[in-house]
């Protein structure tokens, strides 16, 4: 999974970096955005090899990020990151095409993990 | 306006339902007001109406026979007066038409006694007497002549009255007779009598002649209560009456009295004018009131039936009406308690899902921080105190942790109120609602069996609604076993539609007759502690669920709750 490149979306900056700061010396290319227009942008300009995204962000939710991305990029595999453990469960999130969600504070190896398996060109899942 | 309010008020009493009465006590007053009630506007008309027929149709039925009683004696009474009237005429005729020569000459007498015996039935003897009373002439089977009347009642009665009829008499030949006697006054003021007799035979044949059935009687008595004529039951001539007379009517009188045998009887009477008789006319009331006591006893019948009837439906009807009024009390009041407990909990659950929100993400920074430190630490080979530095990040990613389970807690009670249908993992929701009783099975030794179904598959259910009904049988299987006993709880796959979920312990079990009520509201065997509601609400859910529930149990050794739960969920309850 070396030089996978991996976008990170949470609008709490700490997280964020500090997350990715942990992604790197795992050997992941990771780049943030703060907000979904950011993210969208990002997505656009420099297509990553998957994106965590956080559901619960001021202005475009994690939601509404994830619709358009999977307008734009239906195979780009995407695994969904939420404070509110309902915003896990809905049923809903799966039917947008995400791949997995995770329930905040997260464990690094379990979302290593989870990234591994939705990258894997077999383990597509819907 | 008092009055009215007093009469007001105890049936204004009985239409209200008590409402600062609770409990049994409540349903009881109900039941009887509701009874009184009923029983008294059914009962009140029937009683009624059953009198008001029993007295009209007694007193019409007594006018129907009282009538032709009072019809017979006036005319047997009649028949009676006309007879004495004639016999009395004919001899105060004698008296006016005779002179005293001719009546004192013994052959002409006789002459005259022979034509009045042809022309007159009953007729016995005929006599002059002076006005000293001495029979001057006698015509007639006794030797009378000569005899003096001077100081006899009937005698004097005469000398007043101008005529006499003596009371009934026996005759020489022991034969009941009567005598008449008329005065005739001269024009020198001197007068005679005219003395005949006359047997009562014509009396028998007047009475026969009424008709009477074999159980009636009829008679004449005097003023006095002697008979005149022969009663079948009560008496020979001249016995004394023990039917006493009667007071003095004219007119045809009914009475009903007991007679000396002791019997019901109706005395129809009426008084003679001339003489001083009375005809009575017995008749048993058995006899003439027999088809009034039959229909009397049909009539009875009818009513006690009717009363059994009205008194056996509107006893059932009670219970019913209240048993209904119960239930839905009790509904009501737990529909309520419900509401008040899903209120609570919500408003419960929102400021509990905001608080673990809120507390995520920061949790989240310090877990990444403290990831980071260990990460930064893991790659640096000279960093000094590693160890001991390793050992405070792993108390901070611990310590996360526990806030962590915290927040999911807090999370998942938070939805559980909400109806929600979302997938889930039966085994992992299992194994969560088992962590609100870790700290009692570790504290009561007890072991927990699981057997979770490795490839169980996920299911679309309501995950705060079937944490509740595994927290209610978990409860319920910890509630039911020693200390140190088993819990085995197991998951399979069914079929392809279900899944299964099996909860057992290895308690005190339940005998059939508890098995029997176990999933009705209200009932427990936690006396004093239960609700009984716990496993009502447990059938409730997985029925809304589109699930199905079922218990087996032997006493002493434990029970079973199996669950089946549909993978997908119960549309048609969904907007229930």
């Amino acid at each position: 999974m070396d030089n996978l490149k991996v976008l990170l979306v949470d609008d709490e900056l700490e997280f964020v970096s500090t997350l990715a700061e942990r992604l790197e010396m795992r050997n992941f290319v990771v780049s943030t955005a703060n907000n979904g227009e950011k993210a969208i942008e990002s997505v656009a300009a420099e297509p990553p090899d998957i994106v965590i995204l956080d559901i619960m962000m001021p202005g475009m939710s994690g939601l509404a990020v994830l619709k358009r991305i999977r307008e734009e990029r239906p195979n780009m595999p995407v695994i969904l990151l939420t404070g509110m453990g309902a915003g896990c469960a809905v049923a809903d999130g799966m039917d947008h095409g995400a791949f997995d969600c995770l329930t905040k504070p997260i464990n690094i190896e379990d979302l290593i993990d989870k990234i591994g398996k939705a990258v894997a060109p077999a383990g597509k899942r819907v | 306006m008092p009055s009215k309010k007093r009469f007001k008020r105890p049936f204004f009493y009985l239409l209200v339902i008590p409402e600062e009465v609770t409990g049994p006590r409540r349903y009881a007053i109900i039941r009887r007001n509701i009874l009184i009630l009923m029983l008294l506007i059914t009962l009140v008309p029937l009683v009624l109406m059953a009198a008001i027929n029993y007295h009209q149709y007694q007193s019409a039925l007594k006018a129907e026979i009282v009538n032709p009683l009072k019809i017979l004696v006036n005319k047997t009474k009649h028949s009676f007066e006309l007879f004495l009237t004639n016999r009395l005429a004919t001899v105060r005729f004698i008296a006016s038409a005779y002179t005293y020569s001719d009546l004192a000459d013994e052959p002409k007498l006789n002459k005259i006694f022979r034509v009045l015996r042809q022309e007159f039935e009953g007729f016995i003897d005929l006599g002059l007497i002076d006005a000293n009373g001495i029979q001057v002439s006698y015509a007639g089977p006794y030797d009378l002549k000569g005899r003096d009347y001077s100081d006899q009642v009937w005698f004097q009665q005469v000398k007043v009255n101008g005529i006499h009829i003596s009371d009934v008499f026996m005759g020489y030949r022991k034969h009941p007779h009567v005598a008449l006697a008329a005065q005739h006054l001269t024009d020198s003021g001197d007068f005679w009598v005219i003395r005949a007799t006359i047997d009562t035979r014509r009396f028998d044949q007047l009475i026969a002649s009424m008709g009477l059935d074999p159980g009636s009687d009829a008679f004449l008595l005097n003023r006095e209560g002697y008979f005149q004529t022969a009663s079948k039951f009560y008496g020979q001539v001249l016995d004394h009456c023990d039917l006493c007379v009667p007071t003095v009517s004219y007119e045809p009188t009914v009475l009903q009295r007991t007679d000396k045998r002791g019997q019901e009887v109706m005395v129809a009477y009426a008084f003679f004018n001339r003489p001083d008789f009375v005809l009575m006319l017995v008749k048993p009331v058995g006899t003439v009131l027999k088809a009034w006591y039959t229909l009397k006893s049909e009539l009875l019948l009818v009513f006690i039936a009717s009363v059994v009837l009205i008194v056996l439906v509107v006893l059932r009807l009670a219970h019913v009406l209240v048993s209904r009024l119960q239930t839905a009390d009790e509904k009501r009041e737990l529909a309520f308690q419900q509401i008040e407990h899903t209120q609570k909990l919500s408003s419960i659950g929102r400021l509990a899902a905001g608080v673990a929100h809120e507390i995520n993400n920061p949790l989240a920074v310090i877990n990444e921080k403290a990831g980071l430190m260990k990460d930064l630490i893991g790659i640096s080979s000279d960093f000094s105190n590693k160890d001991r530095f390793l050992n405070l990040i792993g108390a901070i990613a611990h310590s996360v942790d526990r806030c962590r389970t915290i927040t999911h807690r807090l999370l998942g009670f938070a939805r559980r109120m909400e109806v929600q249908i979302e997938v889930l993992d039966v085994n992992e929701l299992l194994q969560e609602t088992l962590g609100f009783l870790e700290k009692e099975a570790l504290h009561r030794n007890i072991k927990l069996n699981l057997n979770y179904a490795g490839d169980l598959p996920r299911i679309a259910s309501d995950r705060g609604q079937l944490q509740q009904v595994f927290l209610n049988l978990l409860n319920n299987g910890f509630d039911a076993i020693k200390d140190s006993g088993t819990i085995s709880i197991a998951t399979w796959e069914k079929d392809l539609d279900t899944i299964g979920v099996s909860i057992q312990d290895n308690g005190i079990g339940m005998s059939p007759e508890t098995l029997k009520h176990i999933f009705e509201p209200f009932y427990t065997t936690k006396k004093g502690t239960g609700t009984g509601l716990g496993l009502s609400i447990t059938y409730g859910i997985v029925k809304k669920l589109g699930g199905d529930i079922s218990v087996q149990s032997k006493l002493g050794q434990g029970t079973q709750f199996v669950v089946f739960l549909p993978k997908k969920a119960a549309k048609e309850n969904e907007g229930a």
